[in-house]
């Protein structure tokens, strides 16, 4: 029978088919973990005298309320520093490598795993993370889990679920100068909503997609559960076979062999159908922001903010006018025109080194207008030396950005990187929610080199404006 | 877990769409190590205001939220039902919900049901008029019902299940571990597999 690409992974991993009432069951090839959503599975565990079943499987990193400034001195707000203290305690108990803050591989969980060849096609993921998601990339079923079933991982090494609903979101075409992977995902989510994805398991695919790098196809897979999909996926190709070859945890010799052979079979059939799906013109994208409270809230950069009177949905008509009343915007006001006091680069959607690459060649020779502050953040500490040997960080300091350490930083302000009240951000993280990157802050969702460029003039800009 | 077949209490009419989990729970109060004590966490934010409905006295001991379309949307945190249930808010009627948050909640006994919208919008105008009507939620007749608002819902057959007999989930796959075990030996010989040895030091970027 012809099977998607989701069919086929998800078929590999079933311990169990369920029957009547009961799902299936899945096992779990890799389970990532960080400080915020284990603390309370490992009490779990603990309390129920459990074993971790498998911590060859599992592997722990401190990012996201870990500070970016002055590492070596310990965390100075006593909340985060225990919860820090105790993803050590937990891991050293159970028997969890940790990769802690100011080690060589410490890092944003979805950058770590792919950069040490621990993500590989074919395989099932999880995290108590929602951007999972990004693992997807590599032909990998990988979605985000809460701490209850976190905690069920731990214990089984499997999840009882029920098979996601498959989309393909085509993206035909060429993708134009300046126009990257997050205007691809953001225009996405604007055409099918924060809420179409859900229950469903999206395959990006088409010339666009598989023209991609791996790290571009990261960022697209990653905000798909912006979309309220469970995961997000790309059929593995050379692309893909060229990344994870070589990476510490990749296979060698004859076993890399077999696991290619493997891999290549990982793809949609041809006669497979999806249970919807959707297109979209590569040609036809241009550099995209949002204007609102979500990440559908998007809309190219030509455009003005717009009249929610416009609107006929009326939820959406609602959300609209909430939305610019937080965000403080006019209808009618053209979106280059919004000036930003913060300019975010970083998160695990994009603050890999092309991420980095990307923004520092739009800053070459140009400084971060005044009045604005731009926070350049790794998405590793393999990111971060890997920019330092190219000098990235010299062209960010010339500019006059702050260069930091790696964490999850700005992009959900667990650690001290917020915005204050009222402030306004250009920002490449995934979400513009209410308050994410500090209470009272507002935040518009753009690219690497959205963001590069609209440091340089202090409102929303691409390259294109600098010339 | 106990057994639950249902819910009653007063609304909470929450008439937005697609609240997402920063606002249930803002992340700063996600640092805590326990999975109790978030009440004051719920909806931080919007609190301040004191025309939010939860700052309604007339609503304080109410414990059905109903709301919009898409609730609990975003991060994966499960803090946003801990501090719904420790608010003491036993149901949560939507159209519908993120996935993720829909999963956690089922898992700590919140049941997050869906209903069609127009019988949301119904139960939402009912409870803004009437703060002191009841809300029922029967799980067992998988039927939403307060005043002359009559609904039906759906639900995961595994989920109400388990619901209604109270069972351990992870108990319940620890009986499969034979079943677990064969799936293991079976599992291909290059998937990676982590020691407590650091990694090398070559790989490339």
């Amino acid at each position: 029978m012809s099977r998607t690409l989701a069919e086929k992974v998800w078929e590999a991993h079933v311990v169990r088919h369920g029957s009547g009432a009961e799902p299936d069951l899945l096992y779990i090839d890799l389970h990532l973990l960080h400080e915020v959503t284990s603390p309370q599975a490992f009490d779990g565990l603990r309390l129920a005298g459990r074993q971790l079943r498998r911590p060859d499987l599992t592997i722990a990193t401190e990012d996201h309320n870990v500070p970016t400034i002055d590492i070596e001195l310990p965390i100075a707000d006593p909340v985060s520093r225990t919860q820090v203290e105790t993803l050590r305690k937990n891991c050293a108990e159970f028997g969890v490598r940790l990769h802690p803050m100011g080690d060589a591989e410490q890092g944003i969980v979805h950058v770590v795993g792919p950069q040490l060849g621990l993500t590989q096609p074919g395989m099932t993921v999880v995290c108590g993370d929602s951007h999972t998601s990004t693992h997807g990339a590599f032909g990998a079923l990988a979605f985000g889990i809460g701490t209850s079933e976190v905690e069920h991982v731990m214990a089984t090494q499997t999840l009882p679920l029920r098979p996601f609903k498959t989309m393909s979101i085509t993206v035909d075409g060429e993708l134009k100068p300046g126009v990257t992977a997050k205007d691809i995902i953001l225009a996405v989510i604007a055409k099918i909503g924060t809420g179409g994805g859900q229950g469903y398991v999206l395959e990006y695919r088409g010339r666009a997609i598989e023209a991609l790098s791996m790290e571009a196809r990261m960022t697209v897979c990653n905000m798909s559960i912006e979309a309220g999909a469970r995961a997000g996926m790309i059929a593995p190709d050379q692309t893909t076979f060229d990344y994870v070859q070589g990476r510490p945890h990749a296979p060698t010799g004859a076993d890399w062999d077999a696991a290619v052979e493997y891999w290549k079979t990982l793809r949609t059939d041809d006669d497979a159908e999806f249970d919807a799906e959707v297109r979209l013109d590569a040609d036809e994208l241009t550099p995209f922001v949002t204007w609102g409270t979500n990440p559908g809230q998007g809309l190219p950069l030509s455009a003005s903010v717009p009249d929610p009177e416009t609107i006929v949905d009326e939820n959406e008509r609602v959300a609209a006018e909430k939305a610019l009343t937080y965000m403080g915007l006019t209808a009618g006001t053209p979106l280059r025109d919004i000036h930003v006091d913060t300019v975010f680069l970083g998160s695990c959607t994009n603050g890999r080194i092309e991420d980095l690459r990307a923004a520092a060649d739009v800053l070459r020779g140009h400084k971060v207008a005044d009045g604005v502050r731009m926070l350049v953040v790794p998405g590793s500490m393999r990111v971060r030396a890997q920019a330092e040997s190219e000098g990235l960080h010299e062209v960010f300091l010339a500019a006059g950005a702050e260069w930091r350490q790696a964490g999850c930083s700005m992009c959900l302000g667990m650690n001290p990187d917020q915005l204050k009240p009222g402030e306004r951000s250009a920002s490449t993280s995934n979400r513009n929610f209410e308050g994410r990157q500090g209470k009272g802050g507002r935040t518009h969702l753009v690219s690497p080199l959205v963001a590069a460029a609209t440091a340089v003039r202090g409102t929303l800009s691409s390259p294109a404006d600098l010339v | 877990m106990r057994p639950i077949s249902g819910h009653t209490g007063t609304g909470i009419p929450l008439r937005r769409s697609g609240v997402d989990t920063d606002q249930i729970i803002p992340s700063g109060f996600c640092r805590s190590l326990r999975k109790t004590g978030y009440q004051d966490a719920l909806f931080a934010t919007w609190r301040v205001d004191p025309d939010f409905v939860l700052n309604d006295p007339e609503r304080a001991d109410a414990s059905v939220l109903v709301t919009g379309p898409d609730f609990g949307t975003g991060s994966s945190r499960e803090h946003a039902v801990w501090a719904l249930r420790d608010w003491g808010i036993g149901a949560v009627i939507a159209p519908s919900f993120g996935d993720i948050f829909w999963r956690n909640a089922l898992r700590n006994g919140l049941l997050a049901v869906r209903v069609p919208e127009q019988a949301t919008t119904a139960l939402l105008d009912l409870s803004e008029a009437e703060p002191w009507t009841p809300i029922t939620v029967d799980l067992v007749g998988q039927q939403v019902r307060a005043s002359d608002v009559v609904a039906d819902f759906e639900i995961d057959a595994d989920a109400r299940q388990r619901l209604l007999l109270g069972r351990d989930e992870i108990e319940l796959t620890l009986g499969k571990d034979d079943l677990i075990k064969a799936y293991e030996r079976g599992r291909p010989r290059w998937l990676p597999r982590l020691g407590q040895d650091l990694v090398r030091a070559d790989s490339h970027d």
